[in-house]
């Protein structure tokens, strides 16, 4: 079944258009990503999923069911903000909640719910503490509870992990992923992070400017990206591009990933090292071509290359993506 | 701590200040405190000297008790100024989240309209507003002056405190519509404990002109009834004599309960429990 059918959904703001004529279907216990720059209508997306803002034109189906008229409370969704967003008067007890009681349901299934929740994101220490004595992840965390605790069709996060130090950032990314095999219901989930959106998603939206650029399996982007934005937004480091010309190719542009290229007496390319950055596992090798275009190859393992050494670059022909002047893949 | 508040010379000029400060400005309650206790001769021979056994004196305050309604008086004041308070910050801080949080056509054009009262004094009004409370039988009730000083609180108040409710979080607003509270709800319950702060000075900003009000008193509702204390303390000025000790003991029991006010709302100022909300 279908959880979220958008069709045609346009935004505006006086007189700037936000989203353009957006389509979209996400089966029922899907995990989607919208993934964009910022600025790009992400959350403007999710809240007119979520019914906290209207869409100018177009309808959003939830569970087979016209929402437009649905208020957000109603609507079988509960979502988590970048801020956390906690009620700061209550404690994390009351904050998870809240919504259950609002929507008049018995005491003891709320208690019920709320103690699931409560186990699951191991709260138990903190039901009696209030927001400003959490810590960042806590606070996280007791958002997400909140959520679980509505047991709503479709959960929405926007940008949930934005405000978190690196190392909780990876650690709360497997909770949610585990969160999501567990409850197993349909998310759809925002962030600028190609990196989230790569490791979570089932399905990766990547949004430009208010416009759908291309939807699928993070795979299937990667490996098959529509246009040059999108093979260059997906990946670190991410895609070389260069002029076609400098390969003798006949289009605009040419790009190949940087694990593509390999350092070998051979290759087609002849270059200076600028810069080696050692990570340990892999080592990326920034490299300016004879013809001046800056190259980034990523090799695995440890190898060890001097800034102004100069290299020959190879490559396979069928690792490499041509694009014309608007950008669109040639094929 | 960081190093200049550790630092001693850095310790005591600051405090040096704030007591300096502390002390000119208790000082004419001071002198108004003890003068208040003082015959009339005494005042105007020693005007800064405490009250001794030879110059102490109650003639001020039983002058003020025996002299008209005193405690009448009060409760007018004390009933205008609370009630006032209550409704700018209610009406105001309601007329502010519709302006910071709802986007309609006019929007910025209603809060210049709102905010225009901050430009023009209501005095200018006055007669217009004496007719208006003739008209409608209000002349010589409190709920004339409530209604005026409401109005002249409102602007500023309105402005102010749509300011800090923009501050607001959104995701909080938003957090609490999914959860399927009202926007009422939304509005007493997460947004107003959050501008407390603001709601606190805004109080503040009003309460003094309101209790200190001469004008509007002497104008809509001089009966003797519905006098505030500035108006009944009046009779005691006189235009060639003054009985001063009289004048004394109605200020110092005056400042008591803007006293008592001031120190509620600026715990309110202080209090940051709210903090850690977001973020
Ligand atoms: N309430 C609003 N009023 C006017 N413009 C808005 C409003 N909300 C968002 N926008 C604009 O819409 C665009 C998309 O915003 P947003 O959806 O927040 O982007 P993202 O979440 O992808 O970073 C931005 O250019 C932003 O300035
Ligand atoms: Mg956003």
């Amino acid at each position: 079944m279908t959880a979220l059918k958008l069709t045609g959904v346009c935004k505006t703001f006086g007189k700037v258009k936000v989203l353009h004529d957006i389509d979209l279907t996400v089966e029922e216990g899907e995990f989607v990503v919208f993934v964009g720059p910022s600025g790009c209508g992400k959350s403007t997306l999710l809240r007119v999923i979520a019914g906290l803002e209207d869409a100018t034109s177009g309808s959003v189906e939830i569970g087979g069911q016209v929402v437009t008229d649905v208020p957000p409370a109603k609507r079988g969704i509960a979502m988590v903000f970048q801020s956390y967003a906690l009620y700061p008067h209550l404690t994390v007890k009351g904050n998870m909640a809240l919504g259950l009681k609002q929507a008049g349901e018995d005491k003891a299934l709320i208690e019920d719910r709320v103690a699931e929740a409560t186990r699951m994101l191991d709260l138990a220490p903190y039901l009696d503490r209030r927001p400003a004595e959490l810590s960042g992840g806590q606070r996280q965390r007791v958002a997400i509870g909140r959520a679980v605790v509505r047991q709503p069709k479709l959960f929405l996060f926007d940008e949930p992990l934005s405000n978190l130090d690196a190392a909780l950032r990876m650690n709360t990314r497997i909770e949610i992923a585990d969160l999501h095999r567990k409850l197993d219901t349909t998310i759809v989930y925002v962030t600028h992070d190609q990196i989230e959106a790569m490791t979570l998603a089932d399905r990766i939206v990547v949004l430009r400017a208010g416009r759908i650029e291309q939807v699928g399996s993070p795979m299937e982007l990667y490996n098959d990206p529509v246009n040059q934005f999108v093979a260059g937004f997906l990946g670190a480091p991410s895609m070389n591009f260069v002029p076609a010309g400098v390969l003798g190719k006949t289009a605009a542009t040419a790009g190949i990933r940087p694990e593509n290229i390999r350092i070998a007496a051979d290759g087609q390319m002849a270059a200076t090292i600028t810069h080696v950055e050692h990570l340990g596992g892999d080592t990326n090798v920034l490299a300016r071509l004879d013809s001046g275009e800056p190259i980034t190859v990523r090799l695995f393992g440890q190898h060890a290359h001097e800034v102004g050494d100069a290299v020959r670059l190879g490559f396979d022909e069928a690792h490499l993506y041509l694009f014309d002047d608007t950008g669109a893949r040639v094929r | 701590m960081n190093k200049a508040r550790r630092n001693p010379v850095n310790l005591i000029a600051a405090h040096g200040i704030l007591i300096a400060y502390t002390l000119i400005a208790l000082f004419p309650v001071f002198v108004i405190l003890i003068n208040s206790f003082k015959t009339r001769k005494a005042i105007f021979r020693e005007p800064l000297a405490l009250p001794d056994a030879d110059s102490f004196s109650m003639i001020g305050y039983q002058t003020v008790l025996k002299q008209g309604d005193f405690f009448g008086y009060f409760q007018n004041s004390m009933i205008v100024t609370v009630v006032s308070l209550t409704l700018i910050l209610l009406f105001g801080a309601m007329a502010a989240f519709a302006l910071a949080e709802y986007r309609f056509k006019g929007n910025t054009l209603m809060g210049l309209y709102l905010a225009l009262g901050i430009m023009i004094p209501i005095r200018i009004g006055t007669v217009a507003i004496l007719e208006l409370m003739v008209s409608t039988g209000l002349v010589n009730t409190l709920f004339a002056l409530i209604l005026v000083y409401t109005a002249q609180g409102l602007p500023l108040a309105v402005f102010i405190l749509s300011e800090f409710m923009r501050g607001v979080s959104d995701d909080l607003k938003n957090a609490g519509r999914i959860d399927g509270l009202s926007e009422y709800k939304i509005f007493f319950v997460l947004v107003l404990p959050l501008v407390r702060p603001a709601m606190a000075t805004v109080a503040v900003f009003n309460m003094i002109p309101i209790w200190n009000d001469l004008w509007f008193p002497l104008i809509l509702a001089p009966a003797e009834a519905t006098k505030t204390l500035t108006l009944g303390s009046q009779v005691f000025i006189g235009q060639f004599v003054t009985d001063w000790n009289a004048v004394l003991s109605a200020l110092s029991m005056a400042i008591l309960p803007v006293l008592i006010l001031y120190v509620i709302f600026s715990r309110q100022l202080i209090r940051g429990i709210t903090s850690g909300a977001v973020k």
